[in-house]
């Protein structure tokens, strides 16, 4: 049972091809799999739909697979930060479909915890709930969301052992845990690379089992707003 | 053209703030929409506690870090450098938004482009125009305990942002319980918008002019 590969780019060796589908984790630019993106890049892959929370700025993280036109399709709830995207998006170059967030995130962690739709109350009397089944309980309406089953997941942890044990840090965790709970095969990307047995097992945020290539690499980890108060 | 333009200004943006942070109630888990929003904690009351929720996955909201101590890795919904505090707790997006919809968060206090008399609420995009998304407003609104809006009475043309029918598409349908603008506080109510209290050097009938949306009394 080998899961830690040398490269980003030998992690995702065989498992990578055209108009499939991709759980990305992070939240702007934090936590985001910047190794793996950028082997994407590489890789030349195309016609990719990618469910991410957002598609990174113009020239970091998603933005450098919007900037080469490989991905076809995007699931998120924000993309604010990136003046291409809009460009591609408003000329019909790029598909996009919105999820409110929590729904977003619910639609990963429920395909990764096989189930295939659930009812929620976010996005009732919308433009999102056009076209979704609505069912009512004790009055309130609830529109059926289908759970996301990604072919890949690529995500981005703070530390992993050699079977995929993986800590997060701080808001860093983010989408990571849904979006690698999703995929058919996940690919998890961090800092660093511990043996069995020196993490805690009462302290791992995302169990192995959901994890199935694991690479260490330096991460730039770009600040998006950085903002500070003034020393006291 | 409208009498609009020409009334008085009422609060400012640090007002309209300190005007939301008394809606803040001590032992609440709170969370707070970009804009005047991220103003609100510089104003909470004293003797209240109030735990800030930031929805990509944090509880214990801390302020911002002083130059040096920025961590990429610690972030709010706004993509803003934060720090912790010794109450933090952290955990992943499905878990924070479970606690949004599943109504353990008593407030949201939102920004908003535009508020109806049925308490809908629009603050995502212009169609054609702005292309944002939604971000965590959709689930905001829907699951926590009361809304409170707070933005600019007008557009920056004179027009009411108070409205008997939101034009733009809709962040949730009758979700507004309150509305705090730069001329006063609004509750939603039963048949349209209900005066609570009007801000300093405004007078009612200032606010009944510069307000499209029914005022009920």
């Amino acid at each position: 049972m080998k899961k830690v590969y040398g490269s980003a780019k030998e992690a995702l060796d065989g498992i990578v091809h055209d108009d499939m589908l991709i759980a990305a984790g992070g939240f702007g630019l934090c936590g985001i799999p910047e190794l793996l993106i950028d082997a994407l890049v590489e890789s030349g892959v195309k016609g990719l739909t990618v469910a991410s929370n957002n598609a990174g700025v113009d020239d970091f993280g998603l933005g450098k697979l919007l900037a080469t036109r490989q991905i076809k399709k995007m699931m998120s709830s924000y993309v604010g930060e990136n003046a291409e995207f809009m460009r591609q998006y408003l000329s019909g170059e790029l598909e996009l479909e919105f999820n409110p967030q929590g729904t977003l995130a619910e639609r990963m962690r429920a395909g990764g915890a096989g189930i295939p739709g659930f009812y929620t109350k976010t996005g009732v009397g919308t433009v999102i709930a056009d076209g979704k089944d609505v069912k009512s309980w004790d009055g309130q309406d609830y529109i059926l969301e289908e759970g996301i089953f990604a072919d890949i997941s690529i995500v981005k942890a703070w530390k992993a052992d050699e079977t995929g044990n993986a800590i997060f840090r701080k808001t860093a965790r983010n989408f990571n845990p849904p979006a690698a709970m999703c995929g058919k095969i996940c690919i998890m990307e961090v800092e660093e690379i511990v043996p069995v047995g020196s993490l805690d097992p009462d302290a791992i945020h995302l169990p192995g089992v959901y994890v199935h290539r694991i690479i260490q690499g330096t991460h730039e980890k770009r600040i998006e707003q950085r903002t500070t108060r003034p020393a006291a | 053209m409208t009498t609009a333009q020409q009334g008085p200004k009422g609060w400012d943006r640090n007002q309209m703030a300190a005007r939301a942070a008394r809606e803040l109630q001590d032992g609440t888990y709170v969370n707070l929409g970009i804009g005047i929003p991220t103003l609100v904690p510089n104003f909470i009351p004293e003797g209240v506690e109030v735990t800030l929720q930031s929805e990509n996955g944090m509880l214990g909201m801390g302020p911002f870090p002083v130059e040096g101590e920025e961590d990429a890795d610690l972030i709010n919904a706004g993509k803003q450098t934060i720090t912790e505090l010794p109450n933090t707790a952290y955990f992943d997006s499905a878990f924070s938004f479970g606690m949004i919809r599943g109504g353990k968060i008593a407030m949201a206090i939102l920004g908003a482009m535009e508020v109806d008399e049925n308490g809908d609420l629009a603050n995502w995009m212009i169609p054609g125009k702005l292309v944002k998304g939604m971000g965590g407003a959709m689930d905001l609104v829907a699951g926590v305990g009361r809304v409170v809006v707070v933005m600019d009475h007008t557009n920056k043309h004179g027009d009411s942002k108070l409205l008997k029918t939101c034009t733009l598409p809709l962040t949730g349908k009758a979700v507004v319980d309150r509305v705090i603008t730069n001329l006063g506080v609004l509750d939603v109510v039963e048949g349209g918008l209900k005066i609570v209290e009007t801000a300093d050097g405004v007078s009612e009938q200032d606010l009944r002019n510069a307000t499209e949306a029914t005022i009920v009394s």
